[in-house]
Parts: structure tokens; sequence; C-alpha cells
């Protein structure tokens, strides 16, 4: 039986990442702040492009560029994280926000950074696919697929080196299963017996290519056979279900017994990329709404009489709070100033 | 003439390419969705066009080895930056099958890949990586900047017997331009005068090329600038450009590529090779900076050579 308190803390860790992931598309357009050069306008435009691109979105806010939202997901990152300390490590994708929020990251500085300002996880220099925190163990999400997964490696590696008992953690997708990284890194994890768990979420699709042209076994979790490590696969929608599974894999890794595979079987309730953008198959997508793991849960812990409606209310308002506390402290940031890049480029 | 994207003028070179030779076909990933945009994936799919998992060596390798039994791959790289993943099979294995089988075996593949910065897109969605595939032998490098030029790259890219990187920008995409029907072939190393000028030669390629163009504008009435657009940057077309430069006498590069060993140090080097008496001041290149490419806009902007920059560098080059 999980503790109550820590269920009550997965539920509103999950709202957490929700808001955040739906609040953002509020301050994202892929197109506008792009450093497009070519003027609608030949007079105007000469001196706007002497001048170098304006940045008269910094009082709204604007988040430019790519982002990956975990809505949906949310389960498996808290699932997993919960037994994890700040000192353990966690990798990710390029669909990291929920990663990031999981392993502890401040919202506010998660909204900074996407709004590229200095006071962002990373001072404005990596953006959405590129959040790290050192005091939080994420290194990372990461803009190449598969990347991830040997950098897992190296914090595990670093605690048998040392002979301490931190954990890592690989978060990658059905996409990433296919790269040679993949293979790379799961054999070398398991032949060295190394303090790894790799979280598979196969939420059906890499972008816009589904499963059906990708795998030819539609469990990522049997190819843990060929390397001779345990290999799970987790209703990726029920957090105590995913709780319970990488609990298992976090003692076995803590105990020296090395590396376990579990393959989280969820779904993304949007378009690969960009903010409130509509799933490529949108009947599927209505049918994978009805297992939304937030209200899964919510509806759990009421059968349970674990919590009542009014102490969900509260718990959905702290992090509403939390979300508005977080956007207000990353808008009233600046922008961060060029001058910090001295001593980045040599 | 008819007018149309810079991407569609690709997708038409890709149709009739696939039209004219059978043996042509593509392969990559997400690439029904990039097609659909051309109508060529309802029609060609399954049989021409090939939608893979995310496995950039597995599939580079399979166009390379194809390729060498007689099939002609246009390979798809989703972001420049992910050729990294496949670096074996483009640079160890399709530029050198051709020299080491003694001829036995020849590689015609176009490897296609989006590329650039200033989308705000970080650091691993933000190179133009021409320079590793330069210092490459057995590979060829162009990156077409107008949609012409890139419907008619692309037709001769894949008509090429050798391995060819086909880079294209990606803030080039949607930019308009005349485009001519029909047997439309841009060779390889031929460069382009975009702009005629006196006192000032600069050689600028892909999306770089818009900016020396607005800088040559801004300076109208000034300084008389001439914009050369090598195009290919393997094989480069060094006649084109030392007559350029041989008569304005200065000559600037500009690329959005990091400065150090980059294109426009290499142009420097073949330039120069031919003799420096010709030159009133010494060559310069302006590239990005030397640092991975930062996310926050204020930051990417700062590392990326401007219109502003161009025009300082001129005004200093002529002015000195």
């Amino acid at each position: 039986m999980v503790d109550k308190q820590l269920q009550l803390q997965m539920l509103g860790r999950m709202y957490l990442i929700r808001l955040f992931e739906e609040r953002l598309g509020e301050f994202y357009d892929y197109r506008g702040y792009s450093a497009i050069s070519r003027p609608e306008d030949e007079a105007q435009a000469t001196d706007e492009l002497l001048t170098c691109v304006g940045y008269d979105f910094e009082s709204q806010g604007m988040i430019g560029g790519a982002v990956h939202l975990s809505i949906g997901q949310e389960a498996v990152s808290v699932g997993v994280c919960s037994h994890l300390n700040d000192d353990d490590c966690a990798v990710s994708s390029h669909r990291s926000h929920g990663h990031a929020i999981a392993k502890g990251c401040d919202v506010g500085q998660a909204f900074a950074e996407l709004m590229g300002r200095d006071t962002g996880l990373c001072a404005g220099f990596g953006g959405s696919m590129h959040l790290f925190s050192a005091a939080h163990g994420f290194l990372g999400g990461n803009g190449i697929v598969g990347a991830q997964l040997p950098i897992a490696l190296g914090p595990a590696f670093a605690a048998r080196y040392r002979g301490t008992d931190q954990v890592s953690v690989a978060f990658f997708g059905d996409g990433a299963a296919n790269q040679g990284t993949f293979n790379e890194a799961v054999n070398l994890a398991a032949v060295w017996k190394l303090p790894v768990i790799f979280v598979c979420e196969n939420n059906l699709y890499a972008n816009a290519t589904p499963v059906a042209l990708s795998l030819p076994v539609p469990d990522v979790a049997a190819r843990a056979h060929g390397y001779g490590i345990p290999g799970t696969t987790v209703d990726g929608q029920d957090i105590l279900a995913v709780y319970e599974t990488a609990g298992q894999a976090v003692r076995r890794a803590r105990s020296g017994e090395g590396p376990t595979l579990i393959e989280a079987k969820t779904y993304r309730f949007q378009g690969h990329c960009g903010a409130a953008s509509g799933h490529q198959n949108p009947d599927e997508c209505d049918r994978w709404r009805e297992r939304d793991p937030i209200v899964l849960f919510e509806r759990r812990l009421a059968a349970e009489g674990l919590v009542d409606e009014a102490q969900m209310d509260q718990l959905r308002e702290n992090a509403s709070a939390q979300i508005d506390e977080a956007a207000r402290f990353a808008i009233d940031s600046s922008l961060t100033d060029p001058e910090r890049l001295a001593g980045f480029i040599w | 003439m008819p007018e149309m994207t810079y991407s569609a003028a690709v997708g038409q070179a890709l149709r009739e390419e696939m039209d004219r030779d059978e043996n042509v076909f593509l392969i990559g990933e997400d690439i029904g969705s990039v097609r659909q945009a051309d109508d060529l994936f309802a029609e060609l799919r399954s049989r021409r066009i090939f939608q893979t998992p995310i496995s950039e060596a597995g599939f580079t390798g399979l166009a390379a080895g194809a390729a060498a039994v007689g099939l002609r791959p246009v390979v798809e790289i989703m972001y420049c930056d992910f050729v990294g993943v496949c670096m074996d099979q483009i640079c160890n294995q399709a530029a050198k099958m051709r020299l080491m089988s003694g001829g036995a075996f020849k590689v015609p593949m176009v490897i296609r890949t989006p590329a650039g910065c200033g989308t705000r897109e970080g650091g691993h969605h933000s190179q133009s990586l021409e320079a590793w595939f330069m210092h490459t032998p057995g590979l060829k490098v162009v990156m077409p900047a107008t949609a012409a030029d890139a419907k008619g790259l692309m037709k001769s890219s894949i008509r090429d017997d050798e391995p060819v990187v086909f880079i294209q920008h990606r803030l080039l995409h949607p930019l308009e331009g005349e485009v001519p029907e029909g047997e439309w072939l841009v060779p390889l190393g031929k460069a382009d005068v975009k702009r005629r000028g006196d006192d000032v030669t600069v050689v600028a390629y892909s999306y770089a090329l818009t900016k020396a163009l607005a800088a040559a504008e801004a300076l109208c009435g000034d300084i008389s600038v001439e914009v050369v657009d090598p195009r290919s940057l393997v094989p480069l077309d060094l006649e084109t450009i030392l007559a350029s430069v041989r008569k304005t006498r200065r000559l600037l590069v500009v690329h959005e590529a990091p400065e150090r060993a980059g294109a426009g140090a290499e142009i420097v080097r073949r330039v120069t090779h031919s003799g420096t008496d010709f030159l009133s001041s010494p060559p310069r290149v302006l590239g990005s900076k030397m640092t991975p490419m930062p996310y926050s806009p204020p930051l990417e902007d700062h590392c990326i050579p401007q219109v502003a920059d161009v025009v300082a560098a001129i005004k200093q080059m002529v002015h000195a």
C-alpha cells in the first residue's frame, strides 16, 4: 500500500505537469520569432535588418522554436521519478518537460528557460528540448533521438566506480528503441550490470510514424530477453502500476543486480510538436483520453476514500497558483544578455 | 515562368527524376507526411517512397548498398544535426566504396537534409554541417539558395554518379521564386553571380545569400557590391569566384555555419592559392561564433552573422 501522502504528492505533481504544458500553449508561436530577414516591406525592413531582429515580444513572454508536450503521459514520469533522490540521475528525450518537473525542477525556472530568460534552468541557453538541472540530477532532454541512452549509463557507471548506490533512469520513446544506441546502451548496461532503469514510453507514434511501420514486435519490452535482463510492460496510464514496476527496477539496480527495461504503454493527447496541435489519429486519441492518467488516479483515490472532492480541488488550485506564479516569474525576468556567451565562445 | 516555393521546387525535381528513372527512390523518416505536400506519397508510396523507423545509420547504409548495386536513392535526414548518427555510413562507407573497390562499385546517392539556424530550436536542431562533408574526400556538397537553383541542382545531383550531400536551409523553404519548367538542370560546380558590382565580392550561399543581397541593397549608392552564390561547395567554381575577385580586389565570404575551418576558410584558401597581388585588402570570412547554438533569441541572433554585420564588414574592407 503506497503511503497516502506520497499518493497525494504524486497527484499534485501530475497536476503541475499538466497545467504547465497547457499553460505554455498561450505563449507559444513557432514561426513568430524566427530570425527571418525576408522583408515584406522593403524600405522599413531594410532598417530592421540593419539593426537586427527586434525583441518586442519580451513583455509577452513568447516561446519560440519547438515544444513537445507530455500531456497524457504524466503518470510515467511521476510514477518513476517518485522513487528517485536528487542525486539519482535521469535523462530524457525531446519530450522532456514532464520528466524535468517530475525530477524536481522548479516550474518557474522551467518557464523562464522556455521564454529564453536568464533565470531559466539553463539561463536561456538550452530551450525546451535541453532542460538541465545539476541540483536535481537531470542530465537533459535531448534533440537527438536515442542519444540519451548511452548518456544514462554514465551516472550509473560513476556510482559503481565510486562505490555508491545511485541509480540512473533513461526515458525514451518507441522511436528511440530503433536507434543503434538502444542496442549499445542496453547491451553494455546488461553486461556490466549497471544500475540503470530503461523506461520506454511507447505512445504508439514516432512523430508521424505509427509503431505498425517501425516495430516488428509491438512490445519493446520483449527485446530485454535478448540482453538477459528483465523486461516488463506496464499500463502507463495507471500511476500506481508504474510506481510499483519502477520500484522493483530501482531496488534491483540499487542492490547491484543490474538494469531493467520497462515499457510503459501510454499516449500523448496532442500532436507530436507544438501547442494545442491535434493528434493525427483523432478517434484513437479520443479513446485514449478516456484513460487520462490524472482522471483515473482521481477516481481511484476517491473510491478508496483517500481524498475528497474538496481536497482535490485544493490540490488543483495549489498547482494552478504555482503555474501562475511561475509564468509571472518568467515574464518578469530578462531575456538573456549575449554578454553571458563570453566563456562559451572559443 | 511559374513561381513556386523552394520546397515545391525540390518536390517537383524529385517527381520529375522519379518519372524519368525507375531506379530513383526516396527513403527517410516521416517521409509520408513530408512528401504528402507534393502529392508524391499517395501515388508512389510502397513502390518508390519508403518511410523508415528512426534508424539513420540503418537506412543510410541501406541506401549506400542499394546504390552500389544500381538503384539511385535520395535519402532524407530530417535535420542536418542528425547526420552525426550516420556519419560512418556517409563518410566511411558511401564516400569510400568507389575508391576502395578500384571503381568496381559506384554510389550514386543523394543525401538531402534541411539545416540551418535562426529558428530557435536550440543546439541539436540548428547546425549546417557542410564543412564536415567538404572535408571528406568522395562526397559532393551542394547548397542551393533559390527555388530555381534547388530544382536544377536536385535534378543534377540525382543524375550524378557520386554521393551528393544536398543541404537546404529551413528558412528558405517557404521563399518563392521563378522556376523554369521541364528539363531545367543546374550543373554541379557552377557558381552564379546573383548581383553585379565593382567594389567588393561577397561570396555567400544558402540563407546567408539573402543577407548578402540585403546588405548589398542597403549599401546601394555608397558601395557597389558583387554577390556570388557558389551553389556547389564541392566541386567549387573557383573560376567564377576568381574572376569576380580579380575585378573587385576584395573578398568577403559569408556563411551561417561556424567561422572556424568552414567553407569560407576553404574558399579563401583556394582564391589566395591563385595569388594575392590582385587583393587590395585581406580576405575575410563572416561565420557564426564558435559555440553550440544557444536557444534564447538574443543569444542565437548574436551568434549568427546578421545583415548589419555584413554591412559593417564590407565598409571596413572598403574604407580600410
